[in-house]
């Protein structure tokens, strides 16, 4: 089957593509991208884009499906329908799950249920065994079997000396560490930002430090060992320099944030709302502006959205006892797009860099429209207004704190490997 | 009348709001010192206590409350029942309303919980302590005293002494007392100070010599004794030296200043024996205006429309 994009503006920077073209889609594969493609074939379909905007199909680095073993909150056939709302060709999901995804075996059943998914879903393994040990896992054997990144993210790799031996042994299978940076013994059981709202709710907080202690500790061991470390939802300002100075020396460190830390603070903890608990915490205001300004200047390379459903009974309760976590696949490019782009604080080309080209370049998922590459493209209406309205979520988990929010932009169609996984704004059969 | 359906704390309630339920308790305290220490008003009406903390004086102020006015109230000690069991505070508050309870007392360990509570349930809530949050009838009832004592709040120099990170009860005499435009100062050992406190309106000291001097009013906060063990403190015979109010010290504080605290008091630790007995120490007194606060609350919240209805 054929597929014509006919007058969309397509944003590709990866390829310096910037314009109104048709794009060409055939055996899944994009196959030309120019000005008025020539239509003389009969097994085609022909969408009008005119007034759309079309980018490559978005990656997520960081999703909670919650297979195996959590399937209340989420699975991997909703996780992926929300992902195709949301404009997501690509997600990687995380392995904390019930069991850890820390052995081949998991790896290779996550991807038979994925088989017959039209979203490309990419596994992340553990970096330890069963997730908070000091036992490596057969990481050459899960690169095998076709993990893209390692973490144990809901934890940082416990010590110093376990993580200098878990970056140097994932080294050698060119596997990314994604950290998710806590120092638990400063953070003491806190849930909310260590700040004036932690003082006035009576709320525990955990101070930003919590996070630039990690932030420190692995990228000065990503200097010794000369791997690669990728920080996971990056929220503090001091760790946004810690990155900046990094990346400077030449250390191979890039890092990710997700839109609830770049819209967001923690006053919205107010009112104790469970879908503002999420880890790490939001955060203050200059932190907010330090992560837009790391967005900005290259800092922080990626938009994720740590996707994190739970089910409504677990986020029902006192805030103290809620998990962390809010879901962000059906809303993050809307977010970014009503909240950044249209404020003028970063461009489509940037939004494209960010949820696109960038992480396919760090962690080789495409990400871009190079002719002859995957067909993985979105056809997006950048001012369609909508209202957030969980009910209508595809994903099973309803903890967004945005809740009522009025956004601008909605995916009309995504399309995964030449296939349509979304058409006019509905997942297909 | 109450703006809101709840009284969850002194921070988003209103000056007005406050200086009724202040009012309304001057006559409430004149109930008390009858010989027949009952009025009818709240005859008929349904209540109950939701105590998921241990609390002897507060839950057994607000349960004199709603006897002296005729109220009926059902205590339930829900740390040791149901919840052991896995029934959420939703389900129990449900199970309670659907019996006709129509405003519930409650004592939570997470700071929210009533917030949280109050959006699920049509009955109203008396917060009565929630977490490190508020504590706002002990703010209420304080202010009570310190204007009864001491006249326009707006005047006085306020020190709050002792654990104020931990405290509920500092955070609702903070909101309330800002409110008046009362100068508030808080001592503390920096570890037991909370991050950025001083933008609730503040002013911040660790020592107490220096926060004591030209003060009004103390109001010392009761120390909890396993601080000592996570980090916080070396010892109490330490905090006491440092930061307890002795007998010495109450020199550092106007003329006829007087001396509060919430109890249950450590005696020896944070205040000494010898303060509690002296004749500006207002403790005792505390307790009964708790009583007089309270019936005010419940009165407002479940009866009459205004001060005049009650006798």
């Amino acid at each position: 089957m054929k597929i014509l994009i006919k007058g969309g503006k397509i944003i590709d920077p990866k390829n310096s593509v910037e314009g109104i073209y048709d794009l060409l889609i055939e055996d899944g594969k994009i196959k030309e991208i120019g000005d008025n493609i020539a239509t003389d074939s009969q097994d085609i379909e022909i969408i009008d884009a005119s007034g759309k905007l079309v980018f490559p199909g978005l990656i997520d680095m960081h999703v909670h499906l919650r297979e195996p073993g959590l399937e209340h909150k989420e699975t991997i056939q909703t996780g992926l329908q929300a992902a195709a709302k949301g404009g997501f060709t690509t997600v990687a999901c995380m392995p904390n799950t019930k069991p850890a995804i820390d052995d081949r075996t998991i790896v290779e059943a996550l991807d038979r249920k994925a088989r017959g998914e039209k979203i490309n879903l990419k596994v992340i393994g553990a970096a330890t065994k069963n997730i908070d040990t000091d036992q490596l896992t057969e990481m050459g054997d899960l690169k095998e079997a076709g993990i893209v990144a390692i973490s144990n993210d809901g934890k940082p790799v416990k010590n110093a000396y376990i993580t200098r031996r878990v970056l140097e042994y994932a080294k050698q299978f060119d596997l990314i560490l994604i950290e998710h940076c806590e120092d638990e013994s400063l953070a003491n059981g806190g849930f909310i930002h260590e700040g004036y709202y932690s003082t006035i709710l009576g709320l525990k907080g955990i101070p930003r430090e919590s996070e630039d202690l990690i932030v420190a500790r692995d990228i000065a061991l990503a200097q010794m060992t000369d791997a690669k470390v990728h920080i996971a939802h990056i929220s503090s300002k001091n760790s946004v320099e810690l990155v900046r100075e990094g990346k400077r020396k030449g250390i191979k460190v890039t890092a990710e944030v997700t839109p609830q830390h770049l819209v967001l603070t923690d006053a919205a903890v107010e009112g104790f709302d469970t879908s503002t608990k999420i880890n790490p915490p939001l955060r203050s205001e200059e932190d907010r502006i330090a992560l837009i300004e790391g967005l900005q200047d290259g800092t922080i390379d990626i938009i994720a959205t740590d996707h994190a459903p739970h089910a409504r009974y677990e986020k029902e309760v006192e805030y103290a006892y809620a998990p962390f976590g809010a879901v962000g696949l059906e809303t993050a490019l809307a977010l970014i797009n009503t909240k950044l782009v249209k404020e003028g604080v970063i461009s489509y080309s940037q939004l494209v860099g960010k949820m696109a080209n960038r992480p396919g370049e760090i962690f080789k998922l495409g990400g871009d429209l190079s002719i002859g590459s995957n067909a993985d493209v979105i056809v997006f209406d950048p001012d369609k207004k909508w209202t957030v309205d969980p009910d209508k979520f595809y994903s099973m988990g309803k903890n967004t704190p945005f809740k009522g929010w009025e956004l601008e932009g909605e995916v009309v169609h995504t399309i995964c490997k030449g296939e349509f996984a979304l058409k006019d704004g509905k997942v297909t059969e | 009348m109450l703006k809101y359906k709840d009284l969850l704390g002194l921070r988003n309630i209103t000056k007005e709001e406050i200086d009724e339920i202040l009012e309304t308790a001057i006559p409430m305290k004149d109930i008390i010192k009858r010989d027949i220490k009952k009025v009818p008003t709240l005859r008929g009406k349904s209540m109950a206590t939701l105590f998921f903390e241990n609390s002897t004086r507060t839950k057994s102020s607000f349960e004199i409350a709603a006897k002296y006015l005729s109220a009926d109230c059902t205590n339930l000690a829900v740390s040791t029942s149901s919840v052991q069991k896995g029934e959420t505070l939703i389900d129990t508050a449900k199970t309670l309303e659907v019996m006709g309870i129509e405003l519930f007392v409650m004592r939570h360990g997470a700071s929210g919980a009533p917030h949280f509570l109050g959006r699920n349930t049509k009955a109203r809530i008396v917060n009565a302590g929630d977490g490190m949050n508020e504590h706002p009838t002990q703010g209420l009832l304080d202010m009570y005293t310190m204007k009864d004592k001491k006249g326009d709040l707006s005047n006085l120099t306020v020190t709050i002494l002792g654990d104020v990170a931990h405290s509920r009860v500092a955070r609702s005499n903070i909101w309330g007392l800002i409110k008046y435009g009362t100068k508030v100062r808080v001592v503390a050992p920096e570890t037991l100070i909370p991050v950025e406190l001083q933008k609730m309106g503040v002013e911040v000291y660790t020592d107490v010599d220096k926060a004591l001097k030209g003060t009004d009013v103390v109001n010392v906060l009761r120390l909890q004794k396993e601080r000592q063990s996570s980090g916080l403190l070396p010892s109490l015979s330490e905090y006491n030296k440092f930061w307890g109010l002795t007998e010495k010290r109450l020199e550092l504080l106007n003329s006829d200043a007087i001396i509060m605290h919430p109890g249950p008091m450590n005696r020896g630790v944070e205040i000494m024996p010898e303060v509690y007995e002296n004749p500006n120490s207002v403790v005792d007194e505390q307790v009964t205006n708790g009583v007089a606060v309270r019936m005010a609350i419940l009165f407002l919240m479940m009866g009459g429309k205004g001060s005049e209805d009650i006798n």
